[in-house]
């Protein structure tokens, strides 16, 4: 195995321990939201088809680095966009109303 | 020793990694969620800025042109898509990030092959398993959004023989994993990456549209851990980091949605749950017993006098986009002094907190909103009940009938209040095809009709009532 490798489980592994510990009390009105917004997160793997289709040397790499930009862009852009016109909803409560307490 | 190009992209790298730990953390929170998003949206911002100095890139073009598309298509639909359609939506933008997992795989396992430099053994696991999983992720978002978008039948879809066919291909992309890993060349991945997009697809069809909560949940898991393979395959720490966080939300959101159906996520997986078989015993049992059908002006009436009403919305609400008349319509009850709460099952509609989205659009303030813990309680003292377009949520058999397939599922005790009006397009199913005993109380009355139509027709009734 290369220490590449090694250090890849290392951050893996300490990634899944502050992922459940961030996220391990969500409450329900932000179940949706907060899974547009991870999903919109995972488009960061966008970054991956930008290092292929910039480094693209044969018509084959460049239409499979091309198609995986195109997604990974929709995939990042929809998703922040439409999990922020979610929250915006949220947000829009009458003035004045019990709800606008935090319930942190 | 790092250059300071290399440097700058690492450190951009691990301040985008904090942005989006912080993002999450408030992203769980009402007051911060959408700072939170926004936090998140900075930080990959910068990392995509970052990655784009890399060495590695020679060439903009094709970044450049792919990422304007892409930002338009997925720009265009998020601001245009309904509230309603938005399980969809996230199913979509899910599978499109799958799809460029196993693109990214696929592509970089290519172009070291062309190099002639040796792939490891955990370099080439690595993409095997993030192609596999990215195509998986993204048949099986696909086939998802088919069926919430109902251009596929939202049940389940079996055939002879399916669990033998399935573990043959899971089989089929096992083996073709292993060849890749030992030494195996493109050849082996194409077929590999054939073969989980036909799993992806063959994993989702046999699932009911009202298991699309767990569903959804796990795809957003599946397409979070191949982001962080795809980071094994190019030694990026950013996506290794950024997808198990994916990775663990959806992980903890699938358990969630299985524990509050108190089914196991196997369970959903493979039961087929609402297929056939469940529908006919049920059909037969249901023709001897009546239905008592009123009216919206009744329904007027007995909304307008009582107390307190508590509304209990499913994905027939959805389908109606009847979120901002049913809020219309509790306005108006309240004015006259009529206490109005909703109560929100966790597996109400077809993605998490679904319901609460919808009502949220139309306004509806959180304190209304009630889970089930808080609600259940409170049944017994609620003079109306009305039900709009949900079904198995409120079905007595899974708390009464050891024999009914849905026995065990926690539901909102509705038949405990004093009058239930249930609003329903007609006498058919809920997904899990199985007849409900709510309908044939002797203190429920059927609405039957589009929810929005009845409930404008109900709210017109309440001006004279």
């Amino acid at each position: 195995m290369s220490p590449e490798l090694v250090l890849g489980i290392y951050v893996f592994i300490m990634a899944i321990f502050v992922g459940f510990e961030v996220i391990s009390r969500v409450p329900s009105v932000l179940h949706t939201p907060l899974m547009s917004g991870t999903n919109a997160i995972h488009g960061i793997v966008i970054l991956g088809a930008f290092l292929i289709a910039g480094a693209a040397d044969t018509p084959l790499l460049h239409a499979l680095g091309f198609i995986a930009v195109v997604f990974g862009a929709a995939n990042v852009f929809g998703g922040f966009v439409v999990t922020d016109r979610m929250l915006e909803m949220f947000k829009k409560r009458e003035p004045g109303t019990d709800g606008d307490k935090k319930d942190a | 020793m790092l250059d300071l190009r290399a440097s700058v992209i690492a450190l951009s790298y691990i301040v985008a990694a904090v942005l989006f730990i912080f993002g999450l953390k408030q992203l769980s929170s009402p007051a911060t969620a959408r700072a939170g998003n926004r936090l998140a949206a900075i930080g990959m911002l910068l990392a995509l800025v970052a990655t784009l100095i890399d060495r590695q890139i020679v060439s903009y073009w094709t970044i450049a042109i792919g990422t304007l598309v892409g930002a338009v298509i997925g720009i265009y639909f998020a601001r245009t898509v309904q509230m309603t359609a938005m399980p969809q939506m996230v199913a979509l933008f899910n599978g499109m990030g799958g799809a460029t997992a196993a693109l990214v795989s696929v592509a970089e396992f290519i172009r070291l092959t062309r190099l002639g430099e040796p792939i490891g053994a955990g370099e080439a696991t690595s993409i095997v398993l993030g192609c596999a999983i990215g195509a998986v992720s993204f048949t099986g978002s696909i086939i998802a959004f088919g069926k919430l978008q109902e251009i596929l039948s939202g049940k389940p879809l079996q055939f002879p023989l399916q669990r033998f066919v399935n573990a043959l291909i899971l089989l089929a992309v096992f083996a073709l994993g292993v060849m890749v890993v030992m030494g195996g060349g493109p050849p082996e991945l194409w077929m590999l990456f054939g073969a989980a997009l036909v799993l992806g697809a063959m994993f989702v069809l046999p699932i009911g549209g009202g298991d699309m909560p767990v569903v959804i949940s796990i795809l957003n898991s599946l397409t979070g851990l191949a982001a962080a393979l795809t980071g094994f395959v190019l030694h990026n720490q950013m996506l290794v980091v950024a997808g198990v966080l994916v990775g663990a939300s959806g992980t903890l959101l699938t358990l969630l949605m299985s524990t509050a159906m108190n089914r196991s996520v196997a369970n959903v997986l493979f039961g087929a749950f609402g297929a056939a078989g469940n529908n006919t015993a049920a059909a037969a049992s249901g023709v001897v017993r009546t239905v008592r059908q009123t009216t919206p002006e009744d329904t007027a009436i007995a909304l307008a006098y009582a107390r307190s009403v508590v509304i209990v919305p499913g994905y027939g609400l959805a389908v109606a986009e009847a979120q901002h008349t049913v809020r219309e319509l509790a306005t108006d009850l309240e004015k006259r002094g009529v206490n109005v709460k909703y109560a929100i099952h966790p597996v109400a509609g077809r993605m998490p907190g679904h319901m609460n989205v919808l009502l949220a659009e139309a306004n509806v303030p959180y304190d209304q909103l009630l889970e089930m813990d808080q609600v259940n309680g409170e049944f017994p003292q609620t003079d109306v009940v009305l039900v709009v377009g949900a079904n198995d949520v409120v079905n007595p058999a899974a708390r009464d009938d050891p024999s009914s397939p849905i026995y065990g599922m926690p539901i909102l005790d509705v038949d405990r209040a004093r009058n239930i009006i249930v609003l329903k397009r007609s006498m058919g199913h809920g997904f899990a095809g199985i007849d409900n005993a709510l309908f044939y109380h002797e203190k429920t009355r059927m609405l039957f009709g589009d929810a929005r139509q009845s409930l404008t027709q109900v709210g017109q009734a309440l001006k004279t009532a």
